[in-house]
């Protein structure tokens, strides 16, 4: 099996599949796109033509809500046609293997698979076994990477800081079976924030976490302590039953944040959450709906960052885009 | 009368101690002499082996067949030949097959088919449950009266510690060995690759080292109080080394033996979601390979096994941890084992006993020797010529292997069991 390199020998992105290894300057190039796109998705006219005639579908083998809306609104906004394809209840569960799932939609003359699968590298497997001419996002693969999701975080962070190089980021929660957290570090990390914070108990971190350029905090109070921003992550309830936790209880009274907690941050720190928030578990809802969370914000930005990747990705030249 | 002679080849026999460049004379299937022909000797036959290795027929400790079961993945013909150009001349298999090899029918229903086949030998290791449940014993003694040279697990953990002990000691009760592969199966569970640091970067679930040292410490402590014979099979970290150290100066009557994979991989082979690379024990760090390797050399390792596992095509095309584990390994083992010596200075004859006395020695077979009456099961091969491994045109029907384009050194030209040139490969 080879490895497929989502950047071609051009320097252009074919895929989408990770944060890991894309530089600053194309993050950035990522975000200044998606910094222009920001402007039309607030307009009367929601609609410009860069994918018109294309077909993405959105692939989801796990069910998604915002994900899977907001990258339906930007392949619209970007006039492609969308097809939405919920495999959790559908053929894989009939037993089909994904690659013949898989080529049966190729055979529908789709131009782009948005992609979100249980398995860490899904989203890499999908990537090898497409036509040359289709390209490949992912939406989420098991607990490796979500990188858009990730993208749009630094668009957040971007609107409302001057730049990442004297930032403190804090990402607080179930490190261990999170995707998002993978591709913010690595995010956060490329375009060269100060010092980003994981901070949770030892038993929701993945082994040497460390090696991936973070300070590992146990304890809320000090791994909050001047943070410019708090990045929340969501906690699944399964984490009780498997000996992770002990209760929610405990977990909020730790790890959970609160306006109180919050003070030991930065007086300007925002305070960011992937969505669904479980409301008195990873957060209170006086910090979720507070003047500090940017939170609705993130899943409006997440419709120009999406676009923006998806632009770039089907037109590698990206000379149309101003 | 039926008359062989190998002549001028560097004769390695581990077990006699020897090493030197001598001919080999064999008659109707069994070694008759080394060295000078004894008189009157007309070979119908002779082999000219300068250049070349001879050695005994290598025994490969753990190799999964698929017959019967998983035909759609290989069958004990498509094996058998692969081992027989591979210079295995016995192949060991567990018992995991579907049925389990947990009555005599199976294991005669496997010997007839592998008697058919022509190609390499099989021993088979009899399931120490029914069904591999773990939780009523196998008919042992039936087991062993029916030709099993020993009973294992099959790679199926057993979690009753106090069932295992029984297991131990009702096998020891008719002197079978029993084959074990340290794996706590509630510790990474769901895991397909080594805790660390690869693992964190891909998102994948991992196995942790303790899941191997924690069953080994208790299978050791159980080996102790039973005084049972075992083989621990399927090392993979540096610490299990420590702890079978630890046992051989106890002096347990415990073997090990190590994967050639597992001497030549690494975690950081995994990365790009290498489907190949997703093996069961998992591939670990630098530092536990090193140290395999070491332990090679110190005879902590007693032997080099192919754990061949052959798969179709479908089980590897998923994502890395939806994809089935295992390597198909046959036709890489020797060159894969010779690599210990050409790289990491293991003396040759050393090598060789891990691949065919020692092995020999744990099964109880009376191969893997060029004693003077014994079967001449003989492999010769140039330690020299290279050649890259291309899967296409792999014998065996499992196209796994993370070694494509790997080009590897040493390559048998003559395989001979009862004497019989079973394969040759012409240059």
């Amino acid at each position: 099996m080879s490895q497929v390199p989502q950047v071609n020998n051009q320097g252009h992105l074919k895929h989408f599949l990770t944060i890991e290894g894309l530089d600053r300057s194309l993050l950035t190039r990522i975000l200044d796109i998606a910094e222009s796109f920001s402007g039309v998705t607030t307009q009367p006219i929601k609609k410009i033509p860069l994918l018109r005639g294309k077909t993405v579908a959105n692939l989801f083998f796990e069910s998604s809500t915002r994900t899977r809306t907001t990258f339906e609104l930007a392949a619209k906004r970007l006039s492609a046609d969308v097809l939405n394809i919920a495999l959790a209840s559908s053929a894989t569960t009939k037993g089909e293997s994904l690659l013949d799932t898989l080529r049966n939609l190729q055979a529908m003359q789709i131009d782009m698979f948005v992609v979100r699968h249980s398995q860490s590298g899904a989203a890499h497997f999908i990537a090898e076994n497409v036509a040359p001419h289709v390209s490949v996002i992912n939406a989420g693969d098991g607990r490796h990477a979500h990188p858009t999701q990730a993208l749009l975080d630094m668009f957040t962070i971007r609107r409302h800081k001057t730049g990442f190089d004297g930032l403190i980021v804090a990402i607080v929660g179930d490190i261990l079976h999170s995707r998002v957290a993978r591709s913010q570090i690595h995010a956060l990390s490329n375009l060269g924030t100060g010092e980003i914070r994981v901070i949770a108990p030892k038993t929701l971190l993945p082994t040497q976490v460390e090696n991936l350029g973070v300070r590992v905090f146990h304890d809320l109070a000090s791994g909050l302590k001047d943070a410019d921003v708090v990045m929340m992550l969501r906690l699944q309830k399964e984490r009780m039953e498997g000996g992770l936790l002990p209760s929610e209880h405990e977990y909020f009274q730790h790890f959970g944040l609160t306006e109180e907690r919050l003070s030991s941050a930065k007086p300007d720190v925002m305070v960011m959450h992937p969505g669904p928030i479980n409301r008195g578990v990873e957060m209170a809802s006086e910090v979720a709906d507070g003047p500090r969370s940017v939170i609705l914000e993130q899943v409006t930005y997440g419709i120009a960052v999406r676009m923006a990747v998806m632009s770039l990705v089907i037109q590698p030249s990206d000379g149309v885009i101003a | 009368m039926n008359r062989l002679t190998i002549h001028a080849g560097r004769v390695i026999d581990p077990a006699n101690n020897l090493d030197g460049i001598q001919d080999v004379f064999i008659e109707n299937g069994r070694i008759l002499t080394l060295g000078a022909p004894p008189e009157g000797f007309t070979p119908d036959q002779v082999i000219d082996a300068q250049g070349c290795i001879v050695c005994p027929g290598l025994i490969d400790l753990a190799a999964r067949i698929r017959e019967p079961g998983a035909e759609h993945k290989a069958d004990i013909a498509s094996e058998c030949q692969a081992a027989v150009a591979a210079g295995i001349t016995t192949l060991c298999i567990p018992p995991d097959s579907d049925p389990v090899v947990d009555t005599p029918a199976v294991v005669e229903l496997i010997q007839h088919r592998a008697a058919q086949a022509g190609g390499a030998r099989i021993v088979i290791l009899g399931a120490l449950s029914k069904d591999l449940r773990h939780q009523t014993l196998s008919e042992m003694a039936e087991l062993k009266a029916a030709g099993c040279v020993g009973i294992s697990d099959g790679g199926r953990p057993v979690s009753d510690s106090a069932f295992l002990r029984h297991a131990m000691d009702y096998a020891s009760t008719f002197d079978l060995p029993v084959h074990l592969t340290p794996v706590d199966p509630a510790l990474g569970a769901n895991g397909c690759a080594h805790d660390g640091m690869v693992a964190t970067r891909l998102g994948l679930p991992g196995i942790p080292v303790a899941t191997e040292t924690a069953a080994l410490a208790r299978d050791l402590a159980l080996f102790e109080e039973t005084g049972a014979r075992g083989h621990i099979g399927r090392l993979s970290s540096a610490r299990a080394l420590t702890q079978l150290l630890h046992a051989k100066q106890l002096a347990l009557p415990v073997s090990c033996d190590v994967s050639t994979h597992h001497l030549h991989l690494t975690e950081m082979d995994l990365l790009g979601y290498n489907s190949d690379c997703n093996v069961l024990p998992p591939l670990r760090t630098q530092l536990d390979r090193d140290q395999l390797r070491k332990a090679l050399k110190t005879d902590v390792i007693d032997a080099i096994c192919s754990d061949h596992q052959p798969h179709d095509v479908d089980a590897k095309q998923a994502p890395f941890c939806a994809a089935e584990p295992g390597i198909s390994a046959l036709e890489s083992f020797l060159p894969l084992a010779l690599r210990m010596h050409d790289e990491h200075q293991l003396a040759l004859p050393a090598l060789i006993a891990k691949i065919t006395a020692t092995p020999a020695r744990i099964l109880g077979i009376e191969y893997g020797q060029l004693s003077p009456g014994t079967i001449a099961d003989i492999v010769i091969f140039d330690p020299n010529e290279e050649w890259t491994l291309n899967t296409d045109t792999l014998l065996s029907r499992g196209k796994n292997s993370p070694f494509a384009g790997w080009s590897l050194k040493g390559r048998v030209r003559f395989t001979l069991l009862d004497g019989q040139i079973k394969y040759r490969h012409d240059v």
